[in-house]
Order: structure tokens, then sequence, then C-alpha cells
């Protein structure tokens, strides 16, 4: 077979059996499915685990005499210390961290995503990227850092002293934005790069500027990328902890004021949690309510921001 | 001839060759293309016929290597001198693909972006219509302009960048094989579309389908290689029924005959 495939294919059978169109057993064909199976399963395993695990030890927090279903999620004050446990005081933190955050890194994100993948030279690109990736490279408590000693000195000097404690959320917000810029605008370079070049082409050949093209064609068609890109950017500014554990105080309050500090969800944990904490105090269990609320926030926040990518592609398509 | 010399083309090239980085795609092409006429570019894969056609309305900028040398002259003014800018020469000089590519939006909003960009303040409405009828796809689509372009067939998608073409009322039209995708009732629509069209339109077509220059088009250029270089040229341009009834070149013969390539 190998010679004759040279110069002429070989001819065909002479003689045509019904068992060449029987199925035939493609041994690697199965492994590699049942492994992909399992890898697969393993993860859903995983997250399930997580959410049992979670979910157990949270009832327990319920079960208690001390706290209600009602007051953790209808009251505002966190102080396990009198028995407070109003959940809202760490999630009003949460979101007003994450909001400033995604308020930071999405448009510079996106803008250096367009810049990168329609405007910049090769050279541009090569001298660029590497500093984003650098950028992503920084451990989070080096920003927390960041945030506390020049940030936050940095917004008292332009706001005044008096407005911007030494703690507060809007450094803790503005420096996760640069935390999560290069995952934002990597990500979207990838969906706007994707995009055809056909549909580059037709937009340019129409007389389009390159900023109309980027803008009101191609930026549209990557919609379905960036919008993984900002799932993900908001997942990380929800869970994200030292930044905040660092700069943006350790004190609960229910506030969206960006100027005050407050706890967030995680930060908490990882206070609480770092001190001496005994098994199956209401502290410790609450560290798992807490958690289970953190888990429930990113997921509802996924799907808004879901809702409203497929919201903006469906007017666009 | 009354007219200047220069006005009387719709626009022509002196001595203009195209390289990519160190390699001339295209050596020196001097072509003057008739107004009001279909000019068909014919000549073997890789010749630059392409390389040719998106010169004409800079579409080539974005190859980064690229580089012209010589003119392309419309009106009288070099479309790759300095204070000439691109975008502008976009919108003077449409362009349709091979492949049918409309954006993802609307039948409507295809039409519409075009002209919004370029500063339409009139009916849009209209303006939509017009160019559909003009397009010949006004029929087909009239009931479902809010729909995307992505449901519609092939040909009628090809028709439709035709339409949002004209819907920014170029001078010149480029078309780069534009039936190759289609099938031949599409492609039979397409040609009877580009007869309606250059009544207001100059256009300039690559095609491979010889029987279809042959049945389009007013004029023809013929291109080939450089043996030595593979650059490519025009080798003979001429009135289409010259080109194949008693072409001067030997190689021109033997390529619209089919003993070629
Ligand atoms: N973007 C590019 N970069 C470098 N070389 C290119 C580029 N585009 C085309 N070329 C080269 O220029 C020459 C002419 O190509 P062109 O696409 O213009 O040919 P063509 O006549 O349109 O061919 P076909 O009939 O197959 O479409 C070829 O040798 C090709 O490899
Ligand atoms: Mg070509």
């Amino acid at each position: 077979m190998t010679e004759q495939t040279n110069h002429h294919p070989s001819p065909p059978p002479a003689s045509f059996r019904p068992s060449d169109l029987k199925r035939k057993l493609r041994i690697g064909e199965g492994a590699i499915e049942t492994l992909l199976f399992i890898l697969g399963f393993l993860t859903i395993f995983v997250t399930v685990s997580i959410v049992i695990v979670l979910g157990d030890q949270a009832l327990l927090f319920f079960n208690d005499p001390q706290v209600s279903f009602r007051e953790f999620f209808m009251t505002t004050q966190w102080q396990p210390a009198i028995g407070q446990f109003g959940i809202w005081a760490l999630v009003s933190a949460t979101l007003t961290t994450s909001l400033i955050a995604m308020a930071v890194s999405l448009p510079l994100g996106l803008s250096a995503a367009i810049y990168l993948s329609q405007y910049a030279s090769p050279r541009a690109r090569s001298v660029l990227k590497p500093i984003l990736e650098i950028l992503a490279g920084i451990p989070t408590v080096v920003y927390g850092f960041f945030a506390l000693l020049f940030v936050t000195p940095l917004l008292r000097d332009l706001l005044g002293a008096d407005k911007l404690g030494v703690y507060n959320m809007l450094s803790a917000g503005i420096v996760m934005g640069i935390m999560i810029l290069p995952l934002i605008s990597s990500m979207s370079e990838d969906a706007l790069s994707a995009v055809p070049n056909s549909l580059r082409e037709a937009a340019y050949a129409m007389g389009a500027t390159p900023f109309e093209a980027s803008i009101q064609v191609i930026l549209p068609a990557a919609l379905s990328g960036i919008g993984a890109a900002i799932i993900v950017g908001i997942s990380r500014a929800v869970g994200e902890t030292m930044i905040v554990a660092v700069a943006s105080g350790a004190t609960s309050k229910f506030t969206f004021n960006p100027l005050e500090a407050a706890e967030t969800m995680t930060a908490h944990i990882a206070r609480i949690s770092g001190g001496d904490l005994s098994y199956n105090t209401i502290d410790y269990n609450s560290l798992f309510a807490i958690a289970l609320m953190l888990f429930l926030v990113t997921l509802v926040l996924n799907l808004i921001s879901q809702w409203i990518v497929s919201k903006f592609r469906e007017q666009y398509e | 001839m009354t007219q200047p010399e220069t006005m009387q083309y719709a626009i022509e090239t002196n001595d203009l060759s195209i390289f990519y980085g160190k390699f001339e795609a295209v050596r020196d092409v001097n072509l003057k293309i008739e107004k009001q006429k279909i000019t068909a570019i014919i000549g073997p894969s890789g010749c630059g016929k392409s390389t040719l056609l998106r010169a004409f309305n800079r579409m080539n900028d974005f190859v980064p290597t690229s580089r012209v040398e010589g003119e392309i002259l419309m009106h009288g003014t070099n479309l790759y001198s300095k204070q000439i800018d691109p975008v502008e020469v976009r919108r003077r000089i449409g362009m349709v693909f091979q492949k049918p590519n409309p954006f993802p939006k609307s039948i409507y909003e295809n039409i519409a972006w075009g002209a919004r960009i370029n500063g339409f303040k009139g009916d849009m409405d209209e303006l939509v219509e017009q160019s559909l009828r003009g397009a010949a796809l006004w029929d087909e689509v009239k009931d479902k302009l809010k729909q995307s372009a992505y449901a519609l067939s092939g040909g009628q998608q090809q028709r439709l960048c035709i339409a949002r073409t004209i819907a920014i009322q170029p001078e010149i039209i480029l078309m780069d094989e534009p039936a190759s995708a289609l099938d031949p009732i599409s492609t039979l629509r397409i040609e009877e579309l580009m007869q309606e069209l250059k009544k207001n339109y100059t256009i300039l077509i690559v095609t491979h389908n010889m029987q279809q220059a042959a049945r389009v088009s007013d004029y023809t250029a013929m291109m080939m290689l450089y043996e030595e270089t593979r650059s490519g040229t025009v080798i003979e341009y001429d009135e289409t029924k010259t080109i194949f009834t008693r072409p001067k070149d030997k190689r021109t013969e033997d390529y619209v005959t089919g003993r070629f390539g």
C-alpha cells in the first residue's frame, strides 16, 4: 500500500464485503473519551463537594439558636462578638470594591485590548504584552501594600485626608482593578483577534476609520469572548482577598460609600480564620455561611453579566 | 475628446508596482480604466490580480509589509500621495469581496451602517430600499429587513454586500471574484446586476471565469507572471472582444482559449 500511494492509488478491492462497513474497534478513541469523561466528571464532583461541605457546615450555623435565616439575610450588622450576623454588612463591601475594580479594569482593559489588536505595531505589541503579563504575575499581597502605602496616600492628598481614611474601599477597589486589568485585556484581545479578517476588511472597505471599525463592527462581533472576560474578571474581584484585607480595613460596616473602610466577605473569612478559632463555635460555623454567600454572589453577578452581554448581542445581531 | 486627458478615465495607473517586503508582486502596470464601463482583470492564479485590485482602494495598506511605487490617479490626483486619506479613498472606491462578508447585523443595518459612518443625513428607509432595489434584492428581503443578514443565502448575501456598497455611492466598485462562491443562477443575477450598475458606476472585476469576463466586461486586462522574478504584470489590455477574438499576445490567446494554466 505505501509503495503504491506514491504515484497511483491502489485500485479499489475487486469484491466489496459488507463487513468492510462494520464498526471498527478503535481502542485509542475509546480510551481518550473515557479519560475526558472522568476528568470532566471530576471537576463537577469537586465543585459539588465544595458546595456540600460548605452547606453542611453552614447548616450548623443556621441551626444555632443565636442566629436565624431572617437575621442573616435581612439585617445589616455583622458583629459576631455581640451576636449580630447580618451578612449585608460584608456583602456591601464586596460589591463596592468589586464594582470599583470593574469600573477601572473594564474600560482600561478593553481599550488596551483594542489598541493591541487593532492599532499597535508588532513592535509596540512585543513591548506591551510582556508588561501586562508582568502585571498579572505580581502577588496580590504586594498589590495590597501598593494600595495601602501608595494609592491611599495619593488619594488622601487628592481628596483631602479628612475625607478619606487610611483604610478605604476606593483604594482597594482601584488597585484590584489594576490587578484584574491584564486578565480582561488579554482575554478581550484574544476575542478581538478571533474576529474573522473578512469582517474587518468589510468595515474598512465601507470607508470606516479604524475607530469606527473597532468599536462598531469588531468589538460587537467579539462580544461573547469579552463577556467571558468580564465574568472571569468579576469572579476574580469578588474572590480577591489579600488586597482588601490589607487596604480596606478590618471593621465590618454596611456601606456603599467607597470613601469609607469596610470589610469584605473574603477579608473577613481570612481574618477570622487566621486567629485561633475553635472548632464548631458559632464564629467558626459562620465562615461557611459567608463562603456560601460568596458563592451565591459570584453566581448572581455572573448571571447578570451574562444576561447583559446577551442583550447587547441580540441588539447587535 | 474635449475633456482634459486625465479626466477622461475613471482611474489610471502609472508604472504601478506593488511589493510585499522585498517581493515585487506586481510590476509596472499602466492601465487607464474607462468610466462607466466594466473592466475585467484576468490571468492565472498568483499573478497579482487581487493585489492590483486592492491597490485601487488602498486595502493593501493593511498588509504591513506592502509598499507601492508609481501612481494611481483619480481625477488627476495620486491616491498614494502623502496628503491623501485612505479612508476617503475607500469611501469613493467601494469593494465587493470573493466570499460574501455581511456584518453580523440586520439586513437593514448592513446598509444603514456604511451610510451612517459616511455622514448620510437623508431618509434612511428610502436609502435602504433604493440600495436593495439597486442590488436586485429588495423583493426577496423587504419583509425581513430586521432579520440577521446571516440568515440569507450566499447569493443573497453577496447581493447585500453589493447593496451596502452602492448605498455609499462610490464612483468605482471593485469586485474580486464576486461570483466564484455562488451557484450559476446567483452568478447570472450578479452579472445582470453589473450591467445595470454600469450605468452609474465604473466597475473593475477580477474573475477566473473566461465566459464571465467575455459576457460582462467591456475591457479586459490580461495579467501574467514574469518567469524570472515571479512578478505579475498586465501583458495586454484592450476591448474585451479584441482580447477574446484576436489577441495580440500569444500567451493571452492560449489563456483565454484554455490552453494555459
Ligand atoms: N499579504 C501578502 N503578503 C505577502 N505576499 C502576498 C500577500 N498577498 C499576496 N501575496 C503574494 O502576491 C502574489 C500575488 O497574489 P494575489 O493574491 O494578488 O494573486 P491573484 O492573482 O489574486 O491569485 P488568485 O487568482 O489565486 O486569487 C502571490 O505570489 C502571493 O503569494
Ligand atoms: Mg485573488
